[in-house]
């Protein structure tokens, strides 16, 4: 039985059983003078019979689930032959490998040793689902029939499943906290692998990347080299061409939308840049790589420069584009947050509008709009389509935006993409990008959402 | 008390209302209005009023709350104009320019017709910017020690210079309220502006600053001509010389103050003064 | 006042400052009018922004819809496929109908003798027309030996030549990789009435495939589907529980506090995190399927958390207070007044948050690349384990590829991504627009 058909057939079961208890309720209900001497409504009862019933049994296959893998796979281990065993866990997984890729194909084996632990394996599967049906229809009767036993009219069946309930919403709300705590989990741990293998300072202060290590330990440049300079700057490069295309715009557009748009063209225009925001990053990239970068170089060729097929400037300026909405929505949310009463008074000395805008509006409303930027900044340095497929991989350490860059995120992509070895620094060196990554981001949002409420607070 | 009959005989009065009682005209008046109607698209908000404002002198606009008082005031700079649906008919004039003429631009307008808001409204800049902000724009002051002349002597005019000299740089918001209102009132006379229009000064304030204001609002008087609406009528006895009563849109009655608070003309003037309704 | 008679004089209206002012008065009109400008003209250049990416894509996708056919006679003779009659349908599956098709070109141009020529005559059709004779011939054993006419795929190149009008007016493609030879006999073809364009069924019905002609996006369209679903399924319920948590029942405490920070933080850490996370917890600590939507469904669940819990807790707040103490007041418990009266007027505001963050997820790509969703898959995935790809991966890996008709192909694949996005992202609005209430 899947698991899939398991927990059907307990949310089944669940279901059943709460309609049993519900009119078993309603029956004790009648021999007790009626609803009103009960405690809880008879479909609370109901609802508590189905969680007594349902939620232990579903608690045990999750955690059957989890940890049967495992179990089983060390008990396959006494009829793995001996020399496969000496081979370390290396040859260990790959065996299991081959193992499973039998038992899926489900084709007998031409090594019969193999099929023997195929055939091992398969029954320890089988054993292992049966028993676990076993075990959870058991768990799900006992639970029904002590809930069923307890119906009568001073249970306090709603307080109970109300509890159930709060504590299911504080799970599902401590999630958020999980997914940060694995996020730093996963960057941490395998960073810090990678720093036992190179240098921290060698990887923030170097100005080579090369992170291919050598197939053959013969081979030329077998070490690889980890300076993640040109990362950086490559990185930093392609968000500031980002920037310039987006702050002004983005704010221009903002503060004409806030100040001078009627109604109808403001209902028109601003849906419109909010396309922008919601065309995926992969169709930008396309852009940028199909159109944006061979017109650049075209262009570039006519007035005399030789721009790369994969400048800086065709991944920043696209980008900036795709950055556009943000700056310009955010801007407008600050921008008319500013009181009436402020432009007001500036009307009323004689200002024309641009004046106010300009030297009333923007300087009140300037903390909004520069935590807007930071959170674009962050926006752009962590954007990675677009740089994966127009940026390329050339880590250049250079300043000049017609020439081939790559960034923090096209190496982790490139490093993690197609088959790796857990253990190799090329592979690890992706998640201590990906750490550093994280931190610059994450210093940017707490700036730009601390600088934010403090504006919000100012004129609330 | 009978109040429902007074009500009703009041509704009666306003109803047959044709004409405003007193005199509306003075001589050489600096700004004049003649027959304004002003319409909220559909809704019109002030009905048929004609008032003068002479210079050195304070004009006090009362009456009930909605009555039109404060949007009466704002057109007489043009702060409406920045309502779409809002519609002014009739004439304004200023020094016998018309307002609302094509020749008249808003801006210089507003240099020459300054207002003082209900609630204080500093920018958010220091002190010396918020009073500096005018001349600025205007280009006043041809170099620096020009404009720290102005500031400072704004400052002064104000009352507020004491106060605030050894902290010029601190930002406007850092002021008390009443400050505040004195800032922005040493705001306004940074520009020179020949005519002050206030919005309820100092609904906003405590007693003390309130003091304050009306002290320096008389002493103002003697270089502006001053407008201002008030919803408290003792404020108004003690800082006007002429008093406009407001009711529903239409002007009502206007005299000098002595004259509307010894002796309303009006049946409606004589209740809202003593206190039937507010 | 300390210096009253001072400050008066200093302060009485300078006459001359109405002067003044006029003679600004055009430069800053002039500077006024400038301004407005350029906010409108950044609003112009923008909206061309978004006009000139949609119409590229557009004006390279729209041919991707047609397909162009060839009518071909292929005579089914026993002794080239290999088959007796009679034969099993395995037999007849087994069969060689390659050199059935060779044989059937050289059939149309016998004047055709160099090897190299027939080479290149062989690469006018598809190597799918092969599939389609023997499905033809597997459904009618009988028409064994008998000579049929089909209609089958026409190769890339020639496709993309022939679509474009490029037959009739060579100016209208300069760039291609056919010969003059094998466009001479492309005329042929047309002369005869033997190719002809048809909307293009095969990119909706196949996975992907090395041949352009043949490529399709069902494969990915299912990945994405299936990987939405497991996005729904989790991130719906987990984010409306966090909001009903933080809205209703939350003490103020340090712990709330942690939790509103996480989600706000979360929001705007980068996706290709999310695919560190799912790389390094999901699959090597867990190890859940590589390249499977389940694994993709929960990455992208935790990635969209974020935006629906914020939307779903703006809408749970736009409830009146006044609604929750009526609740209250007839003896309801918290929970109850949460379920039967705040949760159901909130529901329109928190659907619309949910339809957008997984219009979001839809298009996400980054964190799909570090979980291995990058395969090449031929094969429509029918459960959450399968090996599988979404489609704007699908459109990064058909961005990659060198042959010129794979650029229209990832055209028409957005442009069917971004149809999808309009339905979720037009549901949303009339969500908002007709079932939101305003307090």
């Amino acid at each position: 039985m899947t698991t899939t058909n398991l927990v059907l057939l307990l949310l089944g079961l669940g279901l059943a059983t709460f309609f049993y208890g519900r009119q078993k309720a309603y029956v004790v209900s009648k021999s007790h003078g009626g609803m009103r001497n009960m405690h809880s409504l008879p479909s609370q009862h109901g609802v508590m019979v189905a969680i007594w019933c349902a939620l232990p049994a579903l608690l045990l296959v999750l955690f059957w689930k989890l940890a049967e893998p495992a179990v089983i796979s060390s008990m396959l281990n006494s009829v793995i032959p001996a020399s496969v065993m000496d081979g370390g866990d290396k040859a260990i997984g790959l065996y299991k490998n081959d193992i499973a890729n039998i038992i899926e194909s489900g084709k007998a084996s031409s090594n019969p040793e193999k099929q023997v632990v195929a055939d091992r394996w398969v029954a320890l599967s089988s054993i292992s689902s049966w028993v676990l049906l076993a075990i959870v229809l058991a768990i799900a009767a006992i639970g029904a029939a002590t809930a069923l036993r307890k119906i009568s009219p001073d249970t306090r069946a709603r307080v109970m499943v109300e509890r159930v309930v709060h504590w299911f919403l504080i799970i599902c709300s401590s999630i958020a906290i999980l997914t940060t705590v694995g996020i730093l989990c996963s960057v941490l741990f395998e960073s810090f692998r990678f720093f036992q293998q190179v240098s921290f300072v060698e990887f923030v202060t170097g100005t080579k990347w090369s992170p291919q290590t050598a197939i053959r330990v013969d081979q030329v440049g077998s070490s690889g080299s980890f300076g993640a300079i040109p990362l950086f700057t490559g990185t930093l490069l392609i968000s500031a061409i980002a920037m310039v295309v987006a702050v002004p715009i983005g704010l221009l557009a903002a503060i004409y939308l806030a100040e001078y748009a009627s109604d109808r063209m403001r209902a028109f225009a601003k849906p419109l840049l909010e396309i922008l925001a919601g065309i995926p990053t992969v169709v930008y990239g396309f852009f940028a790589a199909l159109t944006v970068a061979p017109a650049i170089r075209e262009w570039g060729e006519l007035i005399g420069l030789s721009p790369s097929s994969e400048s800086a400037l065709a991944a920043g300026v696209v980008m900036g584009i795709m950055i556009i909405p943000f700056v310009s929505s955010l801007s407008d949310d600050v921008i008319t947050a500013v009181p009436q009463a402020m432009r007001d008074g500036s009307y009323a000395l004689g200002a024309t509008h641009s004046e106010t805008i300009k030297k009333v509006v923007l300087p009140a409303a300037l903390p909004g709009v520069v935590s807007g930027i930071l959170l674009a900044a962050s926006r752009a340095i962590g954007e990675t389509m677009i740089v994966v497929m127009a940026a390329g991989l050339a880590a250049n350490l250079t300043a000049n935006p017609l020439e081939a860059v790559t960034t923090v995120t096209v190496q982790i992509v490139t490093l993690l993409t197609g088959d790796q070895e857990f253990d190799s620094a090329k592979t690890l060196a992706a998640f201590a990008l990906g750490l550093m990554l994280f931190f610059t981001t994450l210093v940017l949002n707490i700036i730009a959402l601390h600088v934010v409420r403090r504006y919000r607070e100012q004129y609330d | 008390m009978n109040t429902k009959s007074n009500t009703s005989a009041a509704s009666d009065a306003f109803d047959n209302l044709k004409e405003t009682v007193g005199v509306v005209t003075v001589d050489d008046p600096k700004m004049s209005a003649r027959n304004v109607d002003v319409f909220y698209g559909e809704k019109q908000a002030i009905y048929d009023v004609s008032l003068d404002i002479a210079n050195n002198e304070v004009i006090a606009m009362i009456g009930p709350s909605g009555c039109g008082k404060s949007t009466f005031l704002r057109c007489l700079n043009r702060m409406n104009d920045s309502i779409p649906t809002c519609r002014v008919t009739g004439e304004m004039s200023l020094d016998g320019e018309d307002l609302y003429g094509a020749g008249l631009d808003p801006v210089l307008l507003r240099a020459r017709v300054g207002m003082v808001f209900q609630k204080p409204n500093p920018f958010a800049k220091s002190i010396y910017d918020n009073v500096a902000y005018g001349p600025r724009i205007h280009g006043l002051a041809s170099n620096r020690a020009e404009l720290d002349d102005i500031v400072i002597s704004s400052l002064q005019k104000a009352g507020l210079h004491e106060e605030v000299q050894d902290r010029l740089d601190a930002p406007g918001t850092s002021l008390s309220g009443g400050q505040q209102q004195r800032l922005c009132i040493a705001r306004t006379i940074a520009v020179s502006p020949e005519v002050i229009l206030m919005d309820e000064p100092c609904s906003a304030l405590d007693p003390i600053a309130t003091a304050r204001i009306e002290e320096l609002i008389d002493e103002l008087r003697e270089n502006y001509a001053i407008a201002i609406v008030t919803h408290s009528m003792q404020q108004a006895a003690r800082v006007s010389q002429r008093t406009a009563y407001f009711h529903l849109g239409k002007l009502v009655e206007v005299g000098s103050t002595n004259n509307i608070f010894t002796n309303p003309r009006h049946e409606l003037t004589e209740n809202y003064i003593t206190g039937r309704f507010g | 006042m300390t210096e009253p008679t001072e400050s008066t004089n200093k302060v009485a209206p300078r006459k001359d400052s109405t002067s003044i002012v006029k003679k600004t008065l055009a430069k800053r009109y002039a500077a006024e009018k400038r301004f407005r400008f350029y906010g409108a003209a950044a609003i112009a250049m923008s909206l061309a922004f978004l006009v000139l990416l949609l119409g590229s894509i557009l004006v390279k996708g729209l041919p991707a819809f047609v397909e162009t056919h060839m009518l071909i006679d292929v005579t089914l003779d026993s002794k080239t496929l290999g088959v007796e009659e009679g034969a099993t349908q395995q037999q007849l599956k087994a069969a060689n109908y390659h050199s059935l098709i060779k044989k059937s070109m050289r059939g149309m141009f016998p004047e055709v003798k160099k090897r190299k020529a027939k080479k290149e005559l062989y690469k006018l059709v598809s190597t799918s027309a092969e599939y389609k004779v023997r499905d033809q011939l597997m459904a009618n054993p009988s028409q064994l030996g008998e000579t049929i006419s089909v209609w089958v795929l026409a190769d890339d190149e020639l496709s993309s030549f022939y679509k474009t009008g490029a037959l009739a007016d060579r100016s209208k493609l300069t760039h291609t990789r056919l010969s003059e030879q094998q466009i001479a006999w492309a005329s042929t073809l047309e002369e005869q009435g033997k190719l002809r364009k048809k909307f293009n069924t095969t990119f909706f019905k196949n996975g992907d495939s090395r041949e352009p002609e043949q490529a399709g996006i069902r494969a990915a369209l299912m990945g994405s589907i299936l990987t939405l679903l497991i996005t729904f399924l989790l991130s719906f319920p987990i984010a409306v529980a966090t909001a009903i948590y933080l809205e209703e029942f939350a003490p103020q405490n340090r712990w709330t506090d942690l939790i509103e920070v996480n989600i706000n933080n979360l929001a705007a850490v980068p996706s290709i995190v999310f695919g560190l996370l799912g790389l390094a917890v999901f699959i090597n600590f867990f190890e859940l399927p590589r390249s499977a939507p389940v694994v993709g469904g929960i990455v992208l669940s935790l990635m969209t958390l974020p935006t629906i819990i914020i939307a779903s807790r703006a809408a749970l707040k736009a409830v009146p207070p006044s609604i929750r103490e009526a609740g209250r007041g007839l003896g309801a418990s918290q929970l109850q007044v949460v379920t039967h009266h705040v949760l159901p007027l909130a529901m329109p505001g928190i659907l619309t948050g949910t339809i957008i963050g997984l219009a979001q997820a839809l298009g996400e790509t980054a964190p799909l690349l570090m979980i291995g969703m990058v395969a090449f898959i031929v094969d429509i995935p029918t459960s959450v384990t399968d090996a599988a790809t979404v489609l704007p991966v699908q459109v990064f890996l058909w961005a990659d590829s060198p042959e010129r008709a794979f650029l229209e192909k990832t055209s028409a694949a957005i442009l069917v991504l971004l149809v999808f996005l309009i339905v979720m992202n037009a549901a949303a609005v009339f969500l908002r627009k007709h079932f939101e209430r305003r307090w």
